[in-house]
């Protein structure tokens, strides 16, 4: 049934020299987080700035590692070894629209699995995949604090919560 | 959903429904930041001594006496000393800190500075999971008027105290909630546990003497400077202090964060009553867990009749324990045995990984779960669930790994049906539960 696998989206990671460019802007912005921490603790800003790379390049590609190396004064596996731990860093990459449907018990029990049989149903993926277009990823995730107003979704930042396939349709069709 | 306190004025939830509670303006007019007044004419010892009085305890999961936590950070330090703030929130079933983030972000704030202010902390951190990003956003807004008005960064309200404060960001790690991987994370690296001792106390943030309490822990503290110790105390039981707050899921009419005094008597009328009974009239209750999906499951029979008090001591009694507060109800329509796999998922999916027992052990169970589900189950594998949680608990190198035996442990002695019904349809054998 998928038109479109994930694999499609899989950048094999090439290790390679290339350092990504951000704007000045950006680079304040990064800047920005380093005060929070001692100077000598420059590391602690790690997730932070993964998170700006993340929304900069869509993903957390080698280019954007080998900037927040130097960036932060760290050997590039110091920077890999913490973006691989992290379920939130995308090490491929992902539709635009990244909807994050939440399989733990309480949304499971109140109707997340006719949830995310609709979603996937209507973007003709599975859980897991990207739509040929790049426009939607649809991943299964653990619970995000919603409980109490399952089934939930969280699509990129934002939360959505208790969804019916009617509301489901409304959110996505609102979507560019 | 509902947001109400039963039994008592709200007092986590007071700013709950006043419209813009979570500005300063707001916060001021209803009395807020009059208790950082208060503990700042106090002495660091008596501060303590109140929190002590209280009998607060960490409304994270473990339950640790507060004040007596904050009585291990030694006086004197050659190093700055922290105050961190577990805004992880990631126990499945549990979302009450959320809206204190969402609605009274002073709140936290001002009592964390009473903690910096008691131990003499420099700065304090705020470590939010990753996906909560609009509470970050909310936090920032708060710091940034806080700071505006002299309550944080130095000199705070023209004396001679100053503590920056900060917000951080996980990106997604059950694990972080672990107050030890939480300070690893904190620093930037992966979010593997740490062996205690040295207690974070001693050595926690940047290897400096540091404090960690969840939201709630730190949102009563204003409280109880505000009324004293004791008449906060006085409010729960003699051993459980206080208000607390618990989050409400799963089959009932209405699910929400409900604040109860502690020894609120009790479970069954709190289930068919306050939260409006079974979702489904015609269903009937089946499964409780209270305590966040790390406790163990309750069935019916330890809650009909029972009589159970929700606090430290009760919930043990009737077979479980507080945790984060985090109810799961379900009714007769769940299978125990799907249940139990779904949080043994989680618990597979979340184990960071660092010691083999969890690491390994979390991935075998749900190999097993997924035989059992396709309809594989073997009459002994009801036993071997039970053979490799006990390898798993109290032999892993953190709680996470008692984490997700427990369930599994509940579930099988306390839902036998649940998993001999899987177990008995088979070809090769008339499945029995052994030894349960
Ligand atoms: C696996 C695991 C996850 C945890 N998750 C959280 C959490 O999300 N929030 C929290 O406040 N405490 C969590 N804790 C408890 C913390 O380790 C710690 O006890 C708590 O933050 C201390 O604060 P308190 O004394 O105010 O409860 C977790 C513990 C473990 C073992
Ligand atoms: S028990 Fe699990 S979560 Fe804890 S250190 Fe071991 S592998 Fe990591
Ligand atoms: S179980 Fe889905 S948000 Fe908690």
């Amino acid at each position: 049934m998928a038109s479109a696998l994930a694999t499609d989206f899989t950048n094999k990671i090439v290790y390679t020299d290339e350092v990504a460019e951000f704007s000045p802007e950006v680079v304040e912005e990064m800047k920005s987080h380093l005060v929070k921490y001692p100077p000598e603790r420059k590391r602690s800003a790690l997730i932070p700035l993964l998170f700006v790379v993340q929304r900069e390049r869509g993903w957390i590609d080698n280019a954007g590692v080998n900037f927040l190396a130097k960036f932060l004064e760290l050997e590039v596996t110091d920077v890999w070894e913490t973006a691989t731990f992290y379920s939130m860093f995308n090490l491929r990459k992902i539709g635009r629209h990244h909807i994050q449907i939440c399989k733990t018990l309480s949304c499971k029990i109140m109707g997340e699995p006719e949830i995310t049989e609709h979603i996937c149903n209507k973007l003709n993926i599975h859980p897991g995949e990207t739509t040929a277009d790049g426009k939607f990823t649809v991943t299964l995730v653990e619970c995000l604090g919603s409980c109490g107003t399952a089934p939930m979704m969280q699509i990129g930042f934002d939360y959505h919560e208790d969804l019916t396939t009617e509301k489901v349709d409304q959110i996505l069709d609102s979507l560019k | 959903m509902e947001i109400k306190a039963i039994g008592c004025e709200p007092l986590q939830l007071k700013r709950m429904h006043i419209k813009d509670g979570h500005t300063l303006k707001v916060y001021q007019e209803t009395g807020g930041y009059e208790s950082l007044k208060k503990a700042m004419n106090m002495s660091q010892d008596d501060i303590i001594n109140e929190v002590k009085a209280s009998a607060l305890r960490g409304r994270g999961g473990a339950g640790f006496p507060t004040g007596m936590k904050w009585s291990f950070v030694p006086r004197q330090s050659p190093k700055p000393k922290y105050v961190v703030c577990n805004a992880d929130e990631s126990e499945p079933g549990t979302f009450k800190d959320r809206y204190l983030l969402e609605r009274d972000p002073h709140a936290l704030i001002e009592g964390m500075l009473i903690a910096a202010f008691a131990l003499g902390a420099a700065a304090c951190y705020v470590y939010f999971r990753g996906e909560y990003r609009y509470l970050i956003d909310i936090m920032d807004k708060a710091i940034d008027e806080a700071r505006a008005a002299d309550i944080v960064g130095k000199n705070i309200l023209g004396s001679d105290f100053s503590c920056e404060f900060f917000t951080h960001t996980g990106a997604g790690a059950y694990i972080c909630g672990e107050e030890t991987a939480l300070l690893s994370s904190l620093e930037g690296y992966r979010g593997h546990p740490r062996m205690k001792p040295p207690f974070p106390a001693i050595e926690g943030l940047y290897a400096c003497p540091t404090v960690v309490n969840n939201v709630e822990t730190l949102t009563a503290v204003p409280q109880i400077i505000e009324m004293g110790g004791k008449a906060w105390q006085e409010l729960g039981t003699e051993k459980s202090g206080g208000t607390k707050l618990w989050s409400v899921s799963g089959h009932v009419k209405k699910p929400g964060v409900y604040e109860l005094p502690m020894g609120y008597k009790d479970l069954e009328k709190f289930i068919m009553e306050d939260c409006g009974g079974m979702l489904r009239d015609d269903k009937k209750l089946k499964a409780v867990i209270p305590g966040g999906s790390s406790v163990y499951i309750m069935n019916a029979e330890q809650i009909v009749g029972k009589g159970v008090t929700m606090d430290y001591e009760g919930l043990v009694v009737g077979g479980s324990m507080v945790g984060s507060g985090g109810f799961i109800v379900m009714d007769e329509t769940v299978d125990v045995m799907e249940s139990t796999k779904n949080l043994t998922e989680f618990y597979k999916h979340e184990s960071c990984g660092w010691c083999t027992p969890c690491r390994e052990g979390t991935d075998w169970l749900v190999k097993i779960f997924n035989r059992i589900s396709e309809g594989g189950g073997r009459p002994e594998d009801a036993q071997l669930l039970l053979d490799i949680c006990d390898n798993i608990e109290g032999k892993s190198f953190c709680p996470l790994g008692d984490a997700a035996a427990w369930p599994i442990q509940s579930a099988v002695k306390r839902f036998p049906e649940d998993f001999k019904k899987w177990l008995l349809n088979k070809t090769n054998g008339n499945g029995v539960v052994a030894n349960i």
